[in-house]
């Protein structure tokens, strides 16, 4: 899933600071996972920034709701009118939801109370990893399902570097080598001939490389 | 021959090769590239010029290379897949050989986190074996990455690194063997002062055929003081420096720290000569240049076979 991590409540305050009444809006899906922008966030942010303008003896309101998925049009569409009341609407979804609040209300001032940070999943509670870059042309079948993109420094695709020391990463000793984990799974799957092969330069225009990507479906369209 | 550089000369006919290393300045000074220049000048085959070494900013590697040539000495210039694309790479290769540069050491590159832009967007477009293969169809296919052929196509001698004390121990062998099967007509190795791992890998190396296919440089170089000794033992990713060199510079006083450090490195030189497979040394000795002559002098390895 998408992970994000609330932006510092100094930086929030000034991102609405011009604004008086501003609409917290959380998101069920991804974000509530990650503990970042789902309903107990967007309480816990709201009664901070009441505090803080309250402290600073401004006239703000701060109204909270939380929709089940903010990327999709008809889920935002049910607080239509909570967003219409509002100056500002401060955003705790991913950089997804945030434009898809910007598109479908023109007029609004949208504006990012997370910093969207990667795609991932929690390995224990409260430690979230990095796990897929959306690179467009998924190599996983080549490197036992670990990705090197996503989880090399470096995204090497030919073996790891010299710095792989006792199974970390040279960039940050507490990251495994993506390398690494590959070769030790390779070699139980009976599969490290695979290090051997050549791999070809990646085709980087199926990443962000090649201008923003769009998948068009013709069967689904109605 | 593939790019009649005194270097690929001196590694086909057989002698026993020794290169040199000059650090770029953090500077436009060209009087410090004139300085260690003179100090490295008829004691070695070859000068690497690092390409913004450990990710600091310093002057470009060609463009050294270029003044190198100009005072009598050749460059082996470095390229790291870290700061350009298969673009900028490519481009700058064909200048490079067309200013006469001949050998080339291709890398991936420290990461941009360790130097003084950390916040740099890292490239890695390619990583090295790509870039070592890209060079390659450059040189005897007269062809771009993409395909497309050139007129006259750049010719170097192309070099690899590899790290033979580098994670998983068993796979670096085989990484080699990818970069040679890429093209690399030499490897300089990581500095080496642990020994016996590196006969172990260059056993492994030979029963591989590597050294057949390609000409293995030791990586050396002379420690200053015990400080830079536990540095690279403790902070360096990928270096091993057992506890036994670090004794042997402990047991002399402070004053004859740097002298053992020369001796020391002439003592690791004569080691690796004698391991079959090798075929030269690569003295890294940045920032103590002025060693590199006594070093090679302590080591049997002077005078240079002028070919
Ligand atoms: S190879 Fe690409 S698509 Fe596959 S996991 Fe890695 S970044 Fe994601
Ligand atoms: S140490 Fe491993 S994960 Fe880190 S950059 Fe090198 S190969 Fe990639």
């Amino acid at each position: 899933m998408i992970k994000a991590k609330q932006k510092p409540l100094a930086e929030i305050r000034a991102l609405i600071a011009p604004y008086q009444k501003i609409l917290i809006l959380g998101c069920g899906t991804c974000v509530t996972i990650s503990f970042a922008g789902g309903e107990k966030e967007v309480g816990l942010l709201a009664s901070s920034l009441r505090i803080a303008a309250g402290m600073d003896g401004l006239q703000k309101t701060f109204a909270e709701a939380t929709v089940q998925r903010q990327c999709e049009w008809e889920f935002i569409d049910a607080v239509a009118d909570q967003i219409k009341r509002a100056d500002a609407v401060l955003s705790l979804a991913c950089g997804i939801g945030v434009q898809a609040l910007a598109e479908r209300y023109p007029d609004k001032v949208v504006l990012p109370g997370v910093n969207t940070t990667f795609l991932g999943m929690a390995i224990e509670h409260g430690v979230l990893v990095e796990r897929c870059r959306a690179c467009g042309d998924c190599v996983l079948g080549l490197t036992a399902g670990i990705c090197p993109i996503a989880r090399c420094a470096k995204n090497l695709l030919n073996g790891p570097c010299g710095g792989s020391q006792k199974g970390k990463c040279e960039v940050d000793p507490e990251m495994d080598c993506a390398w690494q984990l590959i070769y030790d799974r390779l070699a139980r799957l009976g599969q490290l001939d695979r290090m051997e092969v050549l791999q070809p330069p990646k085709d980087w225009a199926k990443d962000y490389d090649g201008g923003p990507r769009k998948i068009v479906r013709e069967d689904l369209r109605l | 021959m593939k790019a009649g550089s005194n270097l690929e000369k001196v590694l086909s006919s057989g002698h026993f090769a020794a290169t040199g290393e000059l650090g770029p300045p953090k500077s436009a000074d060209p009087e410090v590239i004139k300085r260690k220049a003179a100090l490295l000048k008829g004691f070695v085959d070859a000068v690497n010029i690092t390409d913004n070494q450990t990710a600091i900013v310093r002057m470009s590697s060609i463009s050294v290379g270029t003044m190198l040539m100009g005072l009598g000495i050749e460059p082996t210039i470095q390229m790291t897949c870290r700061d350009r694309n298969r673009l900028a790479i490519q481009a700058d290769l064909l200048g490079a050989s067309a200013l006469g540069i001949r050998n080339l050491l291709c890398l991936t590159g420290d990461h941009q986190h360790f130097g003084n832009h950390p916040k740099a967007r890292g490239v890695y477009d390619l990583d090295s074996v790509c870039l070592i293969a890209m060079v390659k169809g450059m040189r005897d296919e007269k062809k771009f990455d993409c395909g497309e052929e050139m007129d006259v196509e750049p010719r170097f001698l192309i070099g690899a690194a590899e790290n033979p004390f580098a994670d998983p121990f068993d796979y670096r062998p085989y990484r080699l063997a990818k970069k040679i099967t890429a093209g690399a007509d030499f490897v300089q190795t990581q500095l080496i002062y642990n020994v016996p791992k590196f006969r172990e890998f260059m056993r492994r190396v030979c029963d591989l055929g590597l050294d057949k296919r390609c000409h293995i440089l030791a990586g050396v170089g002379p420690i200053k003081s015990i400080g830079m000794a536990r540095y690279m033992q403790k902070s360096v990713p990928g270096m091993d420096v057992p506890e036994d060199i670090i004794g042997r510079l402990k047991a002399v006083p402070k004053e004859q720290v740097r002298k053992e450090g020369i001796k020391q490195c002439a003592d690791i030189i004569r080691e690796v000569r004698d391991i079959p497979g090798v075929a030269g040394v690569h003295v890294m000795a940045i920032e103590w240049e002025e060693a590199v002559q006594e070093i090679l002098e302590l080591a049997g390895l002077l005078p240079r076979p002028t070919l």
